[in-house]
């Protein structure tokens, strides 16, 4: 009998294409493409006085050299905000080519295209552009400030300005026994894809037809973005994503400028043009997240209990809000965790800053509130003198309190509403792995040996699985062949696994039978993207539905040949068979060649098909009514709302007693993505988050200095962590289905990061005995700090030396 | 990143790189292993007309110990010159230096002595060059002259070097008989350039039990403009192999100079440098007592 696919570590079916080389990215396409490089802003706020590509338009190879003033129609419009939300109050965004003034470093000013991209770069370098220059505001403080502006009609800085409140905090607040009030700073990152963004267009005068290839997370929002700005109609564009070398939400934004110029050039010189993103540009022209300054409040009993929480935060979200307020909504909502505040209030603003723009990034939000929410839990336990786990346990949402309603809206404009988890049992489990009882005695004796250890601990709920929706098409060959086309981009997550597993298990055949094909809008027009952890719960789901309506005629076609009922039919092995007479079967490739009654016999297999094969009904016509040709089927899932995956993680890290040079000895995750698909799967997104969580605790920041400049926009300097500096990741999973879907599954993509750099502070803060409020932190960081301790016993943090801590 | 055009020799003899370098030199530049040089072509830091590429030179391959140097040629790859195990017995400090500079895929394309005539102020060899009182040997079309290690560096990548000249080899020195070393440095991730590192050779009189410290001398990496050698002999004469090398702090403190960048603190990079001198002293003298 078939061995059931779904739940068990099946090898991926992409890798032996991608690790031998014979993956195709963006670059290994359109060899003959003309090839496109950009001059882009120097400054981060200058208004454009003048542009003179006289010296680039001389230079041998150049075919072309675009301003703003040469983008016609909608090309040359501002750029779309892509997610409206009625919190913004001042949505800016850019164009495509700057228009008189540019806003952040690595701002694209003008397009060169040329023979080959070395001839692009060396023309580029020979444009001149004048500036006037204007203040650039750079970092939340001085945006917060106001008195200089990124947008002059933009006041104050403020993009958005959202409050939402549940319950009523400033009573609850009044009357808890004890306060605490926390400044809090999480750094900027970014996605950082091995393979940056890339596009290359052709266009087909003669079938007045645009294909674009695109290294993007979603083809059918670049697809539609690009008809708009075009004027072309949705059905003359196809666009396609190649293998595609990491996104991590970098590549969800879009359209990027140029995703329309590429495809608006090609269209205008009538030639392939294609434009590879370097990573000088992907730094300075692509997008970061992270950037949040944080002012917790919370009030709670003597015990621990939470009675009030109060925060506020300001969110960089750099020059322009493209994609509106999504982070910030996330951190607003996520920062609860598995955790009932009882009465809660959240006020953020969203904020403008001279920089490249602020985008969602693995985890888009949850990082920072999860920071938030878990240094107030330490902060709770330190002031009671109580293990951190217990003041935890005691706030924890309940598994017969499920589903959960938290009273406010989702980044999906839907009830923040958890559908499972069971925390406490994720708390057992995880005390269990690391030891946590048992972490006392060893840190004494690490301390007798002059060592100096510590041990932390984060919890999140991550909501995944947005919608609106997924569609799934299956679609059996007459060779028994079958066919997965889902919508949704893949970029290395496994979906051409997960997704046949699935299909596999539905209509019983064998994975090798099973070829998914994700991200082509000719195979699947209507689709969203890939982000919010949603592949394996949307996409899972919707191809579960369309393998279901083909089983469904399968077995409908197979009981009239076999003259039997279709309850007593069952598929196995691509064999339909009678249960208990299996030798009353017949293939699932011959009930292919039925399904579509043919005039032609193009082989030998198709003859069954044809007229005057065999006996038919004379009064029926060769399709019915409310059938099709075809063993095909087409579904979509369409979820009322998010599911809520969970997890909890524990570190245990050495700090050097002279040298501040942190290590992490242990990392301990627990993960509830509910039903498991593939648990080698999941267990590589966990372990990619968390290194990706590692180098946002420890290594990266992007360093802006108060001019706008990105001082470290490269690999060298913009430390990534190696495989040298990633621990090993012990890993365990509980399994709590969601109601929500027929998988049960929910989203597993992102929850690796989230925790990370609250789990590193509060072990850090648990090493040397003094809070830790700021993340990232490097050893040359926690040294000062010790000093700064030293010097002021009773104080939390130089860089938040507002924090006040009343009984 | 891509380079701005220029023209790429390649020549097969020593005389003619000297030679296409005595024509271009002015606008050209020597490549060899490229893994500093690419870089900054690529980001257009520099835009010379002319490559004058020494990989397919004869001759100059090889490593060649004698009496009291380890010559080095100058395609010698960082990490031919780690494996070596002749010139590790003669000068273990040479490998234990080389371990730190970058990854092994760039040790494996990467030359020692690129690294010596790039000079940054954060490559290890070049200390090492100083520590061992090396000599270079340059050649160019007025012929071949000999450069102490000492007088070699002039400032972060600058040295002495005209643009006509090519570093043909480095002969690194052997120390006396009865010295031991250590090389340690602190880098934010393992292999990149570090934050400080110093190499120690520490001078030990007698065997086992009776063996005394008569001396030591150590030179840094990232904390100073060009390589010195700062030597610590007074703070360390005569102390137990258990010391905790307290007194050598003043010596360390005296003799750098670290500048701040957006990884450290010149007072986090002073802190760093001191203690990695007394842990390196430990190391040097650790295997001593083994
Ligand atoms: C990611 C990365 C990390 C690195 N980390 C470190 C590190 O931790 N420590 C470290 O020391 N280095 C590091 N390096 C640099 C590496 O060691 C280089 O190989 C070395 O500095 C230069 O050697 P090369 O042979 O590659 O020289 P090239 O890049 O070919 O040349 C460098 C310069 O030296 C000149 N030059 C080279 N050879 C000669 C010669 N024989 N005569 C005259 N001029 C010459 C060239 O003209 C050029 O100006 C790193 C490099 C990378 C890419």
């Amino acid at each position: 009998m078939t061995t059931r696919q779904f739940g068990s570590p099946v090898l991926r079916k992409e890798d032996p294409r991608l690790v031998t080389g014979n993956g195709r990215y963006l670059d290994d396409l359109g060899h003959d493409a003309w090839e496109a490089a950009f001059v882009r802003s120097p400054h981060a706020h200058a208004r454009i006085t003048d542009i003179d590509v006289d010296g680039a338009v001389e230079v041998e190879g150049v075919i072309a050299v675009y301003t703003h003033e040469d983008l016609d129609g909608p090309a040359g419009d501002r750029l779309p905000l892509l997610i409206p939300h009625p919190s913004i109050e001042a949505g800016r965004t850019g164009y495509a080519l700057a228009k008189d003034e540019v806003n952040h470093v690595g701002e694209a000013i003008v397009m060169v295209v040329a023979r080959d991209r070395y001839i692009a770069e060396d023309a580029a370098q020979r444009i001149v552009v004048s500036y006037d220059h204007l203040p650039p505001v750079v970092g939340i403080e001085k945006s917060r400030d106001g008195a200089e502006l990124v947008h002059d009609d933009a006041p104050g800085n403020v993009a958005a300005h959202l409050l939402q409140e549940v319950g009523n905090v400033e009573a609850a607040m009044a009357k808890a026994p004890r306060t605490l009030t926390l400044d809090l700073e999480i750094e900027r990152s970014a996605c950082m894809p091995m393979e940056g963004k890339g596009v290359l267009a052709q266009w087909d005068s003669d079938e007045q037809r645009m294909r674009i290839h695109s290294s993007t997370q979603t083809s059918t929002g670049v697809r539609a973005a690009v008809a708009a700005k075009l004027q072309l109609p949705l059905a003359q564009v196809e666009c396609i994503a190649p293998d595609v070398g990491g996104g991590f939400g970098v590549k969800i934004m879009h359209p990027w400028p140029e995703e329309v110029l590429v495809p608006w050039a090609a269209r205008r010189l009538n030639h392939d043009v294609k434009w590879t993103e370097d990573r000088r540009e992907h730094f300075t022209s692509s997008a970061h997240e992270r950037g949040q300054l944080q002012q917790v409040t919370v009030g709670f009993d003597d015990d621990g209990r939470l009675l009030a929480l109060d925060v506020k935060f300001w969110h960089d979200n750099g020059a322009y809000l493209p994609y509106g307020v999504i982070v910030p909504i996330i951190t607003a909502t996520q920062l609860l965790g598995p955790y009932k505040p009882q009465n809660y209030r959240v006020e953020f603003w969203s904020l403008y800053t001279n920089t490249v723009l602020v985008t969602p990034y693995r985890g888009a939000g949850r990082p920072q509130g999860c920071f938030a929410m878990e240094r107030t839990m330490d902060a709770i336990a330190a002031e009671l003198g109580i293990d951190r786990t217990e003041v935890r346990s005691r706030n924890f949402i309940q598994p017969e309190e499920m589903p959960y309603d938290q009273g406010l809206l989702f980044q999906d404009g839907r009830p923040l509403k958890y559908d499972s988890g069971d925390f406490p049992a994720s708390l057992a489990k995880l005390k269990a792995l690391v030891g946590w009882d048992d972490f006392t005695v060893y840190k004494e004796e690490a301390e007798a040996q002059g060592r100096k250890v510590g041990l932390g601990i984060g919890c999140y709920v991550e909501g995944t699985g947005v919608g609106p929706y997924e569609g799934g098409h299956v679609h059996v060959e007459t060779s028994g062949r079958v066919n997965v086309a889902t919508g949704l981009t893949t970029q290395g997550q496994g979906h051409q696994t997960i997704l046949a597993q699935i299909v596999a298990d539905e209509l019983g055949v064998s994975i090798d039978d099973v070829h998914v094909t994700t991200g082509d809008t000719r195979r699947m027009p209507y689709a969203v993207g890939t982000f919010a952890s949603r592949g394996a719960v949307m996409s899972g789901n919707a191809v579960a539905l369309a393998a279901r309506a083909v089983r469904a005629k399968a077995l409908r076609i197979a009981a009239d040949a076999l003259e039997v009922a279709e309850e007593d039919l069952q598929i196995e092995d691509g064999t339909i068979s009678v249960k208990g007479a299996p030798h009353a079967s017949i293939a699932l490739s011959t009930v292919a060649v039925m399904s579509n009654p043919l005039r032609y016999a193009f082989d030998e297999s198709a003859k069954a098909a044809t007229q005057f094969a065999g006996a038919f009904d004379p009064d029926k016509p060769p399709v019915a009514d409310d059938d099709e040709p075809g063993l095909e089927g087409k579904d979509f899932y369409s979820p009322t709302q998010a599911t809520f995956a969970n997890g909890m993680h524990a570190a245990i890290v050495e700090t050097d007693p002279i040298t501040a040079e942190i290590k992490i000895l242990r990392y301990c995750v627990i993960h509830d993505c509910g039903t498991v698909v593939n648990p080698m799967i999941v267990e590589g997104q966990v372990h990619g988050g968390v290194a990706q969580g590692v180098g946002g605790a420890l290594y990266e920041r992007m360093e802006y200095d108060e001019t706008g400049q990105l001082l470290n926009a490269s690999f060298m300097d913009f430390l990534i962590p190696y495989a040298s500096e990633v621990p090993h990741i012990e890993t365990d999973h509980l399994e709590t289905p969601s109601p929500l879907n027929p998988l049960g599954v929910k989203g597993a993509g992102e929850a690796g990061t989230i925790p990370v750099s609250a789990v590193i502070a509060s072990a850090i803060e648990d090493a040397e005995g003094f809070p830790i409020r700021s993340m990232p932190i490097s050893p040359n960081e926690l040294w000062d700090l010790r000093r700064h301790q030293a010097a002021n016993p009773r104080s939390t943090n130089p860089r938040s030396s507002t924090t006040q801590e009343s009984a | 990143m891509k380079p701005a055009p220029f023209v790429h020799h390649s020549p097969r003899t020593l005389d003619e790189a000297v030679a296409m370098l005595g024509d271009v030199g002015h606008d050209g530049k020597v490549l060899a292993g490229g893994q500093s040089l690419i870089p900054v072509l690529n980001m257009r830091l520099a835009q010379p007309a002319h490559l004058v590429d020494i990989n397919r030179v004869a001759g100059l391959d090889t490593v060649t110990v004698s009496d009291d140097v380890v010559r080095v040629g100058a395609t010698v790859r960082h990490a031919s010159l780690e494996k070596n195990t002749e010139a590790y017995a003669v000068l273990p400090l040479l490998r234990q230096a080389l371990r730190n500079v970058a990854h092994p895929a760039i040790r494996n394309r990467g030359t020692t002595v690129g690294s010596i005539a790039h000079a940054d102020a954060a490559g290890e060899m070049p200390s090492i060059a100083v520590l061992t009182g090396a000599v270079i040997e340059v050649v160019g079309p007025a012929g071949r002259r000999e450069v102490a290690a000492a007088d070699f560096f002039e400032g972060p990548l600058m040295t002495v070097l005209e643009a006509d000249e090519l570093v043909e080899a480095v002969r690194f020195g052997r120390f006396a008989e009865g010295t031991r070393t250590a090389f340690l440095e602190s880098a934010r991730r393992h292999g990149d350039y570090a934050l400080a590192g110093v190499g120690v050779a520490v001078d030990v009189e007698g065997q086992g039990g009776d063996a005394v410290v008569r001396g030591a001398r150590a030179a840094y990496v990232s904390v100073t403009d060009v390589p010195v050698v700062v030597d610590l002999t007074e703070a360390v004469a005569g102390q137990p192999f258990s010391s905790a090398w307290d007194g050598v702090e003043d010596l360390v403190q005296a003799g750098i100079a670290p500048e701040a960048d957006i990884h450290a603190s010149s007072e986090y990079r002073r802190a760093l440098a001191a203690e990695l001198t007394r842990r390196a002293l430990t190391t040097a003298l650790s295997e001593v007592a083994s």
